[in-house]
């Protein structure tokens, strides 16, 4: 033990030695025979469960993902960083909420896809731009025979795909979100900020 | 000594046993090893280090499933603690719809399953993953009967504690702030508190116009380091565990100081079964299970100090039956496992507007609170007047934290249907400005709610289950109803908007009992034998070389959470203890 007061420096060191030593420890799981142990190493992310999405699936939700978040300004469209294969993985656990969200994800992308050949001749993922659009508009507008076949898909993916998404350094760059960076201090909110609430 | 990795390495004797390593274990190993004694610690779980094993800067997108929680990790897949509300092999016994059945992982706002118990199985317990809340209890809370005439009035009062609390804080490291309120009493040994967050400082406003203080929240983190602990660093959340050190665990404080005396030795994997007896009725020493062989150990010492938590600790006492005392030891007056409460919990979410497109900047702070709503003995007489004659306090969580899987839902919901550059427009727009109150709300003792050894089950180890009675009073279920009112005023008044009414009906609100993992009172201590479990130095009445150092010890459930004051009297008792064993006036074997 260290028996004066830690400095933040030594401290970091600290953390990046361990987390730099955990990558190369072999730890043993144990619990839960299919699924994630109750007691894993926290600094490693190991799945054990095989991803079960088809290719035609992972190219549906693809171009879903990136008509409802694509690149704008604040960063990059939901593909590039890698939120098909969160879902894979998402839908693929052996656990009960993320398989009854795996059904009807899986069932609204095998939707998708039929309902773009119907209108297009091809599957969602080889539409134009505009083809994608309109589909996903008329999935989203009251009282249309889109909407009732695959609204609570849409909606429960874009849920899963926005949280996938804005779970990464990516994403939280895209939200504002400036955090998870040592601070010698907490500043607190800036001057501009206090001045947005009426405060200063 | 040190941490000893079988129980082949121990010694055959100790001056001291003690049954536990979180903040009732750590405590009674640090201030017993300190003043000389030779001490064995024994913990049920694993040994563990925050130093190798923490996550500190991991992303969700480094954990599996972002982080969710699954059954293994009820908690979220970065939630220090091994262990939760299901461990494999130690089942425990709970009544749903009337039933008889195992605990299981359940919704904690769902009371259908009557008790929930969070069990950790790690060096350090609790402690690794508390939310660090540390409030002193004020005179009034040792003194409920007297005050009101409900519960049960302690054989102690604030002047007995308040030179623990005073070292204790010194050791542990609190921030906070002298505010100078009635029955929430001030410490001289406060580090300064972070500067509050912009949603916090609307809330304060808020509470000012309602005449409610909003004022800094009291934490066990540091913001000032200290021996072989650095100062927070303000990012990454606290219920990962602390590689640095800032917010409080046994394991980076406590224990490693003890262990630089060289008179601890910790066993962890050691699953205490029994206290046992020698001939002339005192304890000497622990029956174990060395998890790792299977086998029954039993260690020598001349006392026994239990910091299993408090229903561990019931249970162990519980199970130590003997000619002497055959309904187990404690249990001679018919207290052991009675006077069970938890702190209640009721939360209300709600947006303000006002934050929406705040310039970007960094809110992360300590990752709870960093401002609260004490309650004040003038509040809770007004809330007396609604039914709900005991207090709570008010605390929240919202601003700009760190984003994980569900951080958007609440913006895409009220966004609409949107999509495309709107969506990501619309969710950085309302990114930060939701907020979610809660309350932990003291809980009057009543003879429903209690905990006995099950009559069939045992665990993997063969050693006897609880099993679990529990009800809330109406007086528990209507101050949920004034927590909910309470939020809602808050929220209003800070210029929000709440995501729904306010319950009406509290036990819709309500937390199941246990939940709130501030499990306390099975072993009470009182002024008179028959009246209690322990004496007022919290060593039992049956077997004065017995000490209770956790939660078990509290007459009553107060709206303090009590990790701070079960160091307190930990410390307090093993004092006691130290000088009891000296000068020969507690009896012990030689």
């Amino acid at each position: 033990m260290n028996p004066v007061p830690l400095t933040r420096r030594e401290a970091m060191r600290r953390i990046f030695v361990a987390s730099a030593l955990a990558s190369f420890l072999e730890v043993t799981a144990f619990g839960l025979e299919e699924g994630l142990s109750s007691d894993p190493s926290l600094l490693k992310k190991e799945i054990p469960w095989p991803r079960t999405m088809t290719d035609a699936e992972k190219r549906a939700a693809g171009a879903l993902a990136d008509v409802l978040i694509p690149a704008d300004d604040h960063g990059p469209a939901a593909t590039a960083v890698g939120v098909v294969d969160f879902l894979d993985e998402w839908i693929s656990a052996p656990y009960e909420p993320q398989k009854r969200d795996a059904k009807v994800i899986r069932e609204g992308l095998a939707w998708l896809d039929a309902e773009a050949q119907t209108r297009f001749g091809k599957v969602f993922a080889a539409a134009t731009e505009e083809q994608k659009t309109a589909l996903v508009d008329d999935i989203v507008k009251q009282g249309s025979e889109a909407r009732k076949k695959g609204y609570a898909f849409w909606q429960l993916f874009r849920d899963r795909i926005a949280g996938g998404y804005y779970s990464t350094p990516e994403g939280w760059k895209a939200l504002g979100y400036t955090g998870n960076a040592p601070q010698a201090e907490h500043a607190g909110p800036p001057l501009e900020a206090l001045k947005h609430l009426g405060l200063a | 000594m040190a941490h000893l990795k079988t129980s082949k390495s121990r010694a055959e004797r100790y001056d001291v046993v003690i049954v536990g390593s979180g903040a009732a274990g750590g405590m009674s190993a640090y201030v017993l090893a300190k003043a000389g004694a030779k001490v064995l610690m024994l913990e049920a779980g694993r040994h563990y280090d925050p130093q190798t094993e923490t996550p500190m800067f991991q992303t969700f997108a480094d954990a599996p499933l972002r982080g969710a929680s699954y059954p293994g990790k009820p908690n979220g897949f970065f939630d220090a603690t091994v262990g939760g509300w299901v461990l494999d092999g130690e089942p425990y016994r709970v009544q749903k719809t009337g039933a008889w059945t195992d605990g299981a992982v359940d919704n904690r706002m769902n009371t259908a399953q009557n008790f929930m118990w969070w069990r950790a199985r790690m060096l350090g317990g609790r402690t690794n993953h508390w939310g660090r809340v540390a409030l002193r209890m004020g005179q009034q809370d040792f003194k409920p009967k007297s005050t009101d005439g409900l519960g049960f009035d302690w054989p102690i009062g604030y002047d007995d504690v308040a030179p623990y609390y005073d070292k204790t804080d010194q050791i542990v490291g609190i921030f906070g702030s002298k505010e100078g309120l009635e029955n929430n009493p001030d410490s001289d040994f406060f580090l300064p508190p972070p500067k509050p967050r912009a949603y916090e400082l609307l809330l304060q406003r808020g509470g000012k116009k309602l005449g409610r203080p909003v004022v800094p929240a009291r934490m066990a983190i540091l913001t000032q380091p200290k021996p072989g602990r650095a100062a927070c660093f303000y990012a990454t959340s606290c219920g990962r565990g602390c590689a640095i050190g800032a917010a409080f665990q046994s394991t980076t404080s406590l224990i490693p100081y003890a262990l630089e005396t060289g008179n601890l030795d910790v066993l962890p994997n050691a699953m205490a079964r029994e206290v046992t007896l020698d001939p002339q009725g005192r304890a000497n020493g622990v029956t174990f299970i060395d998890k790792q062989t299977g086998k029954e150990e039993h260690v020598s010492a001349r006392a026994v100090v239990l910091g299993a938590s408090a229903l561990e600790t019931a249970r162990i006492l519980l199970n130590s039956k003997s000619g002497k005392f055959p309904q187990g030891l404690g249990a001679s007056s018919g207290h052991l496992g009675r006077w069970l409460t938890d702190s209640t919990g009721t939360s209300l979410g709600g947006r303000i507007p006002a934050l929406e497109n705040i310039p970007l900047h960094n809110e992360d702070g300590v990752s709870s609170m960093h401002l609260y709503a004490p309650m004040t003995p003038a509040l809770q007489r007004e809330a007396a007047k609604q039914g709900s004659p005991r207090g709570f306090y008010v605390a929240w969580s919202g601003g700009r934290s760190m984003p994980g899987l569900g951080t958007v839902s609440s913006a895409l919901k009220l966004a609409g249907d949107v999509y495309g550059k709107k969506l990501k427009e619309e969710a950085r727009r309302y990114y930060g400005s939701f907020v979610d109150l809660h309350a932990r709300g003291e809980m009057i003792p009543n003879a429903k709610s209690f905990c006995e050894l099950d009559p069939e089950r045992k665990d993997r180890w063969g050693i006897p289950v609880l099993r679990f009675h529990f009800e809330w009073s109406d007086a528990e279920v209507a101050q949920v109803v004034h927590a909910q009112k309470t939020f809602a005023d808050l929220i209003e008044s800070a210029g929000g908007i709440v995501d729904r009414e306010p319950v009406k009906d509290g036990r819709k609100a309500m937390t199941a009992g246990g939940s709130v993992n501030h499990e306390m009172g099975v072993a009470r201590m009182s002024a008179r034998a028959e009246d209690g479990v322990t004496n007022p130095y919290s060593r039992l009445w049956d077997c004065p070389n017995v000490l209770v150092a956790d939660g078990a010890v509290f007459p009553s459930s107060p709206f303090k959470n009590p990790t701070l004051t079960i160091m307190a009297l930990a410390w307090r008792a093993c004092d006691s203890l130290l000088a009891g064993l000296k000068d020969g006036s507690i009896s012990a074997p030689a």
